[in-house]
């Protein structure tokens, strides 16, 4: 049997009386890649945030590896295991590509303030390890021969790998990508989504992730759930939910 | 190719260190032969006073990214905590540079502790919001210290907010007296002594930029929710870069402060504090060797300027909008790059890697 490494019980959150997400039931296990999608304003960002702690949930939880974790901080769910990327790049633009990996490696790779200004061989050999676990993990986007240029200085679908290579340098058990395809051409999407079935195989992740590019979500997303007002409307196998005439119905109107 | 450019940070480190001995070698030659007169040898110490200043406010501005106009408080914490030391052990300790070793410690602390007793509420603000607020505490310190009667006797201190509050016994002494502050302070400060301050200030600067701790600073300031979501605390980061920024004004407060023999609030206020903003400003965000270049020009030019008398605010004003603009147009900042001695040891250097790589391939 395998075991469920998220599960949340009828999370919700409204804003004033504005009802974003309501009764969002959803388990994933290990090793998953889980897709989640719908219209433009259905709440899939919303979910994302109340599963990070940017937001705290004003009803139901949310559960990781069988611990609560709506209503922690972001830096303890992110202690936790979680990890995400924002549909709105968020980059340490004045930061090295390096650095940014580096800064998702803090956590793991510690070393005191004194180590640090007085220059420690714990220091040398913390930050050597650093380097080594970051360039790594750059490699696997093919990033590593930009790992000097300042974030900011990457074109657009670099900056989007570069945020998943920052995600995966916290060692989540669980990595939120949200539209990591958003931007990208047919060409940048199509690596992608080897890089993200890579990262699945090699790092055991498992992920969840917001797109609305519908060949990324049916390539490589084993179930989906569709979201719509706020709402699940269908849930299950990709192939199957991507047919069923409500949700085709939810993406093009009436 | 990572060990290549941590070298470089590491060497574009050792440049300005070496600058700074140098402009050391320079003036304590030119100072002690005499051929520098009086009105500039009076200059060094306020200048590295000031070089310590604006390098620690940068490291608030330009590295966290909160904008301070309070610096001049914590300098003013650590002048008076360093000075009432120095009196009341004047007789005690006898070693000259014990004592303002030991008051250079106080003055650090006390300015930073008050950086944390304000920093856990104000941290939270942001923007103007902790502009205004730094710019308050700036000013409340400062006039709690013009109010502050302090002497000392046989029986211990006295410490009273007037005249009369402080009464001493036959054998008694004064310390600080109100608006009128403190005098016959030792004068411990002399140019090594600020310039040793100034290296250890850079020291500990760069090596905290480029450390764990640093990084997580600079992340803050670069986005301080992709901050939180990757696992840093912001609390406490930020606390720390004002901590060990208000630690640095205190220093420089107290070596500022040992430079003359009389101690006034006149020197803490906000003009101060923008002054230091200004260096830091000029000299660039976050650019330390700016800071630096920045302080020592704008401290120099205003005496330098004493002949030209009536023009002397206009052409420093001048001089002001021509860094300004210096720094902000990306045109002039291309030509600098394109020009640049750096720029040019750096291709030199790249083809060299780039031979190198060729041999290994081989
Ligand atoms: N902080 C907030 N305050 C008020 N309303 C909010 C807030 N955050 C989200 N909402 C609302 O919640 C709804 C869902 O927004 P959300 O960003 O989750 O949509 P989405 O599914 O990610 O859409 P898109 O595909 O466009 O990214 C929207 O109506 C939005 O206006
Ligand atoms: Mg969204």
């Amino acid at each position: 049997m395998s075991m469920a490494l998220l599960e949340t019980k009828n999370l919700g959150i409204s804003f004033g009386g504005l009802k974003a997400v309501s009764d969002f039931n959803l388990t994933i296990e290990k090793g998953q890649l889980y897709g989640l999608i719908g219209p433009n304003g259905a709440g899939k960002t919303t979910i994302f945030n109340l599963l990070t702690g940017v937001y705290k949930p004003t009803e139901g939880m949310a559960e990781l590896d069988g611990e609560v974790i709506t209503g922690k901080s972001p830096v303890e769910i992110c202690k936790h295991g979680v990890a995400r990327t924002f549909q709105n790049i968020r980059l340490f633009k004045d930061l090295t590509v390096l650095d940014n990996v580096k800064v998702g490696l803090h956590n793991n790779y510690k070393y005191s303030l004194l180590d640090g200004i007085f220059r420690t061989p714990k220091y040398f050999k913390t930050e050597k390890a650093m380097n080594e676990k970051a360039l790594e993990l750059l490699k696997v986007f093919d990033l590593d021969n930009e790992a000097q240029f300042l974030a900011a200085n990457l074109p657009y679908g670099k900056q989007r790998k570069l945020e998943i290579a920052r995600a995966l340098a916290t060692e989540p058990k669980l990595l939120l990508l949200d539209e990591p395809a958003a931007g990208m051409n047919p060409n940048e999407t199509q690596e992608l989504m080897d890089n993200i079935r890579f990262i699945r195989d090699e790092f055991d992740m498992t992920i969840l992730l917001i797109e609305h590019d519908m060949r990324l979500v049916s390539g490589i997303c084993e179930e989906v759930t569709v979201l719509n007002f706020g709402q699940v409307l269908a849930q299950g196998e990709t192939a199957q939910v991507l047919n069923d005439p409500a949700v085709i119905k939810a993406y093009i109107g009436e | 190719m990572k060990s290549l450019l941590q070298k470089k940070s590491t060497r574009n480190n050792l440049i300005t260190y070496g600058a700074v001995i140098v402009f050391y070698a320079v003036f304590q030659t030119l100072a002690t032969t005499g051929s520098l007169k009086s009105l500039y040898k009076g200059l060094l110490v306020p200048i590295c006073a000031y070089v310590i200043l604006a390098v620690s406010l940068n490291l608030t501005v330009g590295i966290l990214g909160e904008l301070s106009l309070g610096h001049a408080g914590f300098m003013c914490i650590g002048a008076y905590s360093s000075v009432i030391f120095s009196l009341a052990t004047h007789e005690t300790i006898k070693s000259d540079f014990l004592r303002f070793l030991l008051a250079l410690i106080i003055g650090g602390v006390c300015a930073a502790i008050f950086g944390i007793i304000i920093g856990v509420p104000i941290l939270r603000l942001s923007g103007d919001y902790l502009a205004i607020v730094t710019l308050a505490f700036g000013e409340i310190i400062k006039n709690i210290c013009n109010v502050l009667y302090i002497g000392y006797d046989s029986n211990g201190f006295q410490v009273g907010i007037k005249d009369s509050s402080v009464q001493l016994a036959e054998d008694g002494k004064m310390i600080l007296k109100g608006a009128m502050g403190a005098s016959d302070i030792p004068k411990d400060s002399t140019f090594t002594i600020g310039i040793i301050l100034v290296l250890i200030t850079l020291f500990v600067v760069f090596n905290f930029v480029d450390s764990r701790a640093g990084r997580a600073v600079m992340s803050i300031r670069d986005n301080r929710i992709a901050a939180q979501s990757t696992g840093i605390n912001i609390t406490k980061y930020k606390l720390l870069a004002f901590t060990i920024s208000s630690f640095f004004a205190g220093i420089a407060g107290t070596l500022y402060a040992h430079n003359y023999s009389i101690l006034t609030t006149k020197k803490y206020d906000y003009n101060t504090s923008i002054a230091i903003l200004v260096f830091v400003v000029l000299g660039g965000m976050g650019n330390i060797r700016g800071s630096i270049i920045a302080a020592l020009i704008l401290t120099v030019l205003p005496e330098i300027l004493r002949g030209f008398s009536e023009y002397r605010m206009l052409i420093y004003s001048v001089v002001l909008i021509a860094m300004m603009i210096y720094n902000s147009s990306p045109k002039l900042q291309g030509i600098k790059e394109k020009y640049s001695i750096k720029r040019i040891l750096d291709a030199k250097k790249r083809a060299k890697a780039l031979g190198e790589n060729e041999k290994e391939a081989e």
